[in-house]
């Protein structure tokens, strides 16, 4: 099953290869993994798409608890959450019916153009990955140049927080 | 240099890494020199608490800071130089952390001014080291050394113990600043468990109690959390029977009645067939190594288990465990039999009874006989004879191999933190670095090594370490010519093609022990080993090899074949 866990740690160099190295040594799957700095710029704040079974995810939960540079950490899977990606993409549309037709889809999926130029435009699109997925299928009959994905990030909805 | 330099306070790096140390308690420091680390060696020889201890090769250096930490309930503290220092260092870090053995490493680093440069000497070390400890620090700045290294002893040596590598550059070392040494750390990433959780006590108690066929398992948790006479205390309370890890020998007197001896690949048939038929497991302070286990589809297929551990990680990673008790193993067991004399139920006498009869059938066997006709050295005689002379006091360190399946079996091992040898790693050459970790921590106790000819040379270097501190180890050197364990597996399961097992063209090692500066004898005959060994020990002030010439086709039984279960071992 897929699991998004979100992690508070040290925002130290180093912090993120621990977190990256026991994924390989483990031999964990890893599907994204996002981090940045929060408000608190001696914390990172981190999201990791993983699965697994039970069994391993609460292996994997364990492990990077055990982490010294990690603070806290939370399986957003066993709260009501939103995951939201970003996805950055460059089509190249050299014909004026392109651009039409381009331009259409991107506000049907609700993205914006954020770059023109005579021959491309990039799109910017945000959302679950199952719809950045689908936008990439329905621009896919125009020469797409460059997929940029963000990867997940993932916040728990109501009073569940992740913080210190 | 930094601004407070000129102050009267302010002292270099070198000096605060000294003064560290100083504070920390630490008395020896292993180590070997090099261009990286030559402030802190300068600090060193201008102050007179903390000694240094000469090795001959860095692996060597951590092996002894293994065996000391080992051996007494202080961490173990080495320190090497930059690039090819801190690489040799990697083995003895890596068994550290297999084994949860407590220790800080320091290493030298190029000056920060020329890290990511491939300057001369210059390694990655943090990066190397990252999957092999506990934790790890690059120190950039002189400010944080001593509360770098305040937190390099609070990691290794609370929680699950393990190693903790700190690598300091050069231009660190020298820069100065105010020395204050922290009193006490907090790390808001860092909470171990301390004592233990007990919400679960009392599930466990009647769990324990309900066992008609119960068995406690328990390993190297129980000696590393000082936890022994509490086991001791809970066992005998209960009457229940009891094996040891190859890690735990020594957590429980291998001499009382209830002692099955170790189990797993080469414990014995009775504490394995406990094991496989038991309806409750009692495991504490064990991790359910696939040495121990077997088959892990075939592991104890009747029990319901709990399980005391102080890492969280351990509980429920191989085995699914029915009552996870998380905490301290001797705080634990100092609940579970407050619980126990408080409850109404005792274990049942009549199943206890049943199931002691099954066990002392299953005794009869006699799995760990061997021929004690032989016309040739048996090994495990040695080791007897060993463990009878020394009245079964000696510390013990092993290398890897069938040498240190026999020393497991032969020598009976009544207090913890004797027996020193690499169970997760399986580390050839430990052994001699070991045993002169133990011997600087008990300089007075009788320090034997137990190793076979092809272990030994793998850190031979070191006997000159022990000339020079006159160390009176006592080796001995179980000789068959072979890679023995290697050998057996290859007779066993490869019909017999001894593919690079045969070690050719060994050394004369009495010669060998000579040209070291020490006492050198070699035995061949059974009839003469007694009398060696007591030479041996009647020379208090001298390293004896004894290189005893053993029988070459002789195997370690019983054995539980990769891929079986624990109620599916060869016996002899």
């Amino acid at each position: 099953m897929r699991h998004i866990i979100s992690v508070l740690l040290e925002n130290e160099s180093g912090a993120l290869s621990r977190v990256a190295g026991l994924f390989s040594a483990r031999g964990y799957n890893i599907e994204s993994l996002t981090v940045a700095p929060t408000d608190d710029p001696s914390l990172s704040r981190m999201t990791i798409v993983t699965s697994g079974s039970d069994e391993i995810v609460e292996q994997i939960t364990k492990q990077l608890n055990k982490l010294v540079d990690v603070i806290k950490l939370l399986d957003m899977t066993a709260h009501p959450h939103i995951e939201r990606e970003m996805a950055l993409i460059k089509v190249r549309v050299g014909e004026a019916a392109d651009r039409e037709e381009v331009k259409r889809l991107t506000d049907i999926f609700r993205g914006r153009i954020i770059d023109v130029t005579q021959q491309t435009y990039v799109i910017e699109i945000t959302g679950e990955g199952s719809k950045l997925d689908a936008f990439l299928e329905a621009v896919s009959p125009f020469p797409v140049q460059e997929v940029v994905r963000s990867g997940v990030m993932g916040i728990a909805r109501g009073d569940v927080a992740l913080q210190l | 240099m930094s601004e407070t330099a000129n102050s009267s306070t302010a002292i270099t790096g070198a000096e605060i890494f000294c003064r560290s140390l100083q504070a920390e308690g630490v008395d020896v420091v292993f180590g070997y020199p090099g261009g990286a680390v030559l402030h802190i060696y300068d600090a060193l020889y201008r102050q007179d608490k903390v000694s240094h201890v000469l090795v001959r090769h860095e692996q060597g250096a951590v092996h002894a800071a293994e065996g000391y930490a080992k051996s007494s309930d202080k961490p173990g503290v080495a320190l090497v130089t930059s690039g090819p220092g801190a690489t040799n260092a990697i083995t003895g870090i890596a068994d550290a952390y297999m084994d949860s053995v407590p220790l800080v490493v320091f290493t030298g680093q190029v000056p920060t001014s020329l890290i990511g440069n491939d300057a001369f000497q210059e390694v990655d070390t943090v990066g190397i080291t990252r999957p092999c400890v506990k934790h790890n620090f690059l120190v950039k700045d002189v400010k944080d050394l001593a509360t770098t290294i305040k937190k390099a002893f609070y990691v290794a040596t609370t929680g699950r113990p393990g190693p903790v590598v700190v690598d300091i550059p050069k231009d660190v070392t020298a820069a100065s600043c105010e020395f204050e040494y922290p009193e006490s750390i907090h790390m808001r990433s860092y909470n171990p468990t301390f004592g233990g959780y007990t919400g679960q006590i009392d599930k466990a108690v009647d769990l324990i109690l309900s066992a008609k066929q119960p068995m406690i398992y328990t390993g190297g948790g129980v000696i590393l959390g000082k936890g022994s006479e509490a086991l001791t205390e809970f066992t005998r309370k209960l009457g229940y029977p009891i094996t040891n890890t190859l890690m735990g020998l020594g957590g429980y007197p291998s001499s009382d009645k209830q002692f099955l001896g170790m189990l797993g690949m080469h414990g014995t048939y009775e504490a394995n067939m406990a094991m496989h038929h038991a309806d409750v497991l009692i495991a504490i302070g064990a991790r359910f190594d696939d040495r121990v286990t077997g088959n892990i589809e075939k592991f104890c297929p009747h029990a319901k288990i709990v399980h005391v551990d102080v890492d969280p990680s351990s509980i429920s990673k191989n085995v699914k465990v029915d009552v996870p008790i998380v905490g301290e193993v001797e705080p634990v067991l100092r609940a579970l039999i407050k619980a126990l004399d408080a409850a109404n139920a005792k274990p049942d006498p009549a199943a206890l009874d049943a199931w002691w009869k099954q066990i002392r059938e299953w005794q009869s066997q006699d799995c760990l006989k061997y021929d004690r006709e032989s016309e040739l050295i048996k090994p495990q005689y040695v080791v007897q004879k060993f463990w009878e002379l020394t009245k079964g006091e000696a510390f013990v360190t092993s290398d890897v191999g069938q040498h240190q399946m026999w020393a497991a079996q032969f020598y009976g091992f009544d207090k913890p933190n004797r027996w020193i040898n690499s169970g997760g790693l399986g580390t050839m050459g430990v052994g001699l670095p070991f045993a002169m970790g133990v011997q600087f921590a008990h300089p007075d106790a009788t320090v034997g090594c137990i190793t076979g000819e092809a272990s030994i040379q793998m850190c031979i270097q070191e006997l000159s370490t022990c000339y020079q501190y006159q160390l009176p180890i006592k080796i001995l050197n179980l000789n068959n010519r072979y890679l023995g364990m290697v050998r057996q597996w290859q007779e066993f399961f490869y019909q017999g093609r001894y593919a690079m097992s045969y070690m050719d063209a060994l050394p004369d090692f009495v010669k060998l022990a000579e040209a070291y500066g020490h006492v050198g004898m070699r035995i061949d005959k059974p009839g003469d080993v007694e009398g060696a060994i007591k030479e041996a020990l009647a020379q208090k002030e001298r390293l004896v090899f004894l290189d005893f010439i053993t029988d070459q086709s002789e195997n370690v039984y019983p054995m539980i074949p990769a891929g079986a279960g624990q109620n599916e071992m060869i016996l002899v």
